[in-house]
């Protein structure tokens, strides 16, 4: 089996929100409500339960608004986001009932039959995209479209964007077409694109890659993700001790009053 | 965001009009476009990060769990105060008292924790894997262990004082002990690790320090549960109720002589004032009444410190999470911004 991946590169998306359609349709997934945001054309926000695939309308510019005659101040970047699907997933290692598996593909996917809406696996992601469903109970985000890579299918964003922007494969064939990309932009003097696949924290690389212009906290993507399981050590460690405490205190106290109690 | 606009804005239709004149007569405009009502718009950018929509999604749990934590610390800590309490062949009343506070526990904590589940009829998919990696999966295990364990003791225990004493029973007890008294210990602090081990900012920066916090705020709890039973005797209940309040006082210290940013809803807000409260009724307050118990011989004053420790172990867990909540929401922590 391939490992996959997506490559979302953001140069190409013009914000049409198709791949988020196409994953609503092909997921069943629920409606987010209509909410106006008040933040460019992006009223969903970011990822969640109901939202798998998600486009971020990048507005950068010192003020923007004053566009017309002043094109370089009005910069408008689109990027769809979507479960990092990481190389090590805070979710995947947190779910305490194995609900959430890697794919033989590499993705992270949560079986729905098995999950039992304990919510762990929320505040375990890094990049804040497992969601509990309050209305249904279990933990819902993108399955990367499991269903459809086991007979050979693109996941359904892919599959429909028009211009893309959304591309998928297998990894290392993807990570060398970022680089060439990358490397053609920067010569079209995009000097500020930047590929972003956190493989230099402890998530040890996603499976979305992005490429994204100017630094990727516009974007809502962090300098410096942090999988919860490296605070594991410090955490037992201080459980042990805690525990020692109380056992020793106990002791103490206990043989400390027998004997004052003249035995 | 609701301010009434004017259409046809009329700012930017003149504006508009003396760009096309500008076009007409020279060939090409140099000078800004036309600014729309309500500009500036907010910005994406290193500073503002995505509109300050927050990145990190709050936890869903709902009112059950500061509630577990609470009980589970205080049963945890009286199954083994009830253990050590037998074995150093204490008060044979303070054993038995300890000894249905853990059993309470035992039934209370996974009732809480069953009903907190989006699914609760599936609490049992918890018991088809043993993950070490996961904190959820490791207490769950625990609380199983100690609920049977804190179960079993008290009913041969029971059986025995109703039936007469009987070597099968002698031993379930004791087995059932020494279970409460190895799961207790983990499961007095392990929700410590629970939160810590997070992506929320304010739970994973004090994870050194949040298990042995909630540990030692169990025992308080379980201390002033056993002193309002009537165990207001006990110099060994005074000991680790004053030796826990001590720890809190210096976990308060600890918490409010930091500066980072991410322990800022520790100290500020209304979760600030929940943890400063909680930390007052857990920490100073009961070192201050139990030391002029001492001096006094007073079991009144006991009784308020007692009292005191009791609601502030319940108010820090609440505290705890609602802070999570609001670390949760502060769109900067994760992306380091600084403000
Ligand atoms: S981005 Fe979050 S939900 Fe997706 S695999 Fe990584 S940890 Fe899991
Ligand atoms: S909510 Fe479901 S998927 Fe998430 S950790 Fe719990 S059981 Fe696993």
């Amino acid at each position: 089996m391939p490992t996959t991946a997506f490559l979302t590169d953001s140069t190409l998306c013009i914000g049409c929100k198709a791949c988020e359609v196409a994953c609503k349709e092909w997921n069943g997934v629920a409606d987010d409500g209509f909410n106006w945001s008040g933040f460019s054309y992006d009223n969903t926000g970011a990822v969640g339960h109901s939202t798998w695939r998600h486009v971020k309308f990048v507005e950068a510019s010192p003020e923007p608004g004053f566009g017309g005659n002043a094109p370089e101040l009005n910069t408008w970047a689109f990027s769809s986001d979507v479960c990092k699907h990481c190389e090590n997933a805070g979710c995947l290692e947190a779910c305490p009932t194995g609900s959430i598996v890697r794919t033989e593909f590499g993705g992270v996917y949560v079986q729905p039959d098995i999950c039992n809406g304990c919510g762990y696996c929320v505040v375990s992601c890094p990049f804040g995209v497992v969601q509990r469903n309050p209305d249904d109970g279990r933990a819902f985000k993108c399955t990367f479209c499991y269903d459809r890579q086991k007979v050979g299918l693109k996941p359904a964003c892919a599959q429909t964007c028009p211009t893309e922007s959304i591309q998928f494969g297998e990894i290392e064939e993807l990570r060398a077409k970022a680089a060439a990309r990358l490397s053609e932009l920067h010569g079209r003097g995009m000097s500020d694109a930047t590929f972003y696949d956190a493989s230099d924290s402890s998530v040890k690389g996603t499976h979305a890659m992005f490429i994204v212009r100017g630094d990727p906290r516009a974007y809502n993507l962090p300098p410096r993700p942090e999988v919860p399981t490296e605070y594991m050590k410090k955490a037992w460690k201080s459980s042990a001790i805690g525990a020692g405490m109380l056992l020793a205190g106990s002791l103490l106290a206990f043989l400390f009053e027998n004997r004052s109690n003249g035995q | 965001m609701s301010k009434a606009f004017e259409f046809p804005e009329p700012d930017r239709e003149r504006r508009l009009h003396e760009i096309r004149r500008e076009a007409e007569q020279k060939g090409s405009v140099k000078s800004p476009g036309a600014r729309p009502q309500g500009a500036p718009f907010p910005i994406a950018s290193a500073e503002t990060g995505y509109y300050g929509i927050p990145l990190l999604k709050q936890p869903p749990w709902t009112w059950e769990i500061p509630l577990y934590f609470f009980v589970g610390g205080a049963a945890g800590a009286a199954a083994v105060v009830g253990a050590i309490a037998d074995v150093t062949g204490a008060d044979r009343k303070l054993v038995s008292h300890a000894r249905w506070i853990a059993a309470a526990g035992s039934v209370i904590s996974p009732a809480l924790l069953v009903s907190d589940l989006g699914r609760p009829a599936r609490f049992l998919n918890m018991l088809r894997v043993f993950k070490p990696q996961s904190p959820m999966s490791v207490g769950v295990w625990t609380l199983v262990g100690f609920s049977s364990g804190a179960a079993a003791t008290v009913f041969a225990d029971f059986m025995q004082q109703r039936y007469g004493p009987s070597l099968p029973l002698r031993i379930v007890e004791n087995a059932g002990q020494a279970a409460s008294l190895a799961f207790g210990l983990p499961f007095s602090n392990y929700t410590g690790v629970l939160i810590g081990a997070t992506t929320i900012p304010t739970w994973n920066q004090n994870v050194g320090e949040l298990p042995m916090h909630f540990g030692m705020s169990g025992l308080s709890a379980a201390v002033g549960l056993l002193e309002l039973m009537g165990h207001r005797k006990s110099r060994a209940l005074q000991m680790l109720g004053l030796g826990a309040a001590m720890f809190e006082v210096w976990e308060g210290w600890r918490i409010e002589s930091r500066p980072q940013q991410a322990l800022d809803p520790l100290k500020h807000g209304l979760s600030g004032s929940l943890i400063r409260t909680g930390g007052m009724l857990s920490g100073p307050l009961p070192v201050a009444l139990r030391l002029l118990s001492l001096v006094s011989n007073s079991r009144e004053l006991r009784k308020w410190a007692a009292t005191s420790a009791i609601a502030g172990s319940l108010l820090t867990r609440i505290a705890w999470i609602y802070a999570g909540h609001v670390s949760a929401r502060d769109w900067r922590l994760p992306l380091e911004i600084k403000g």
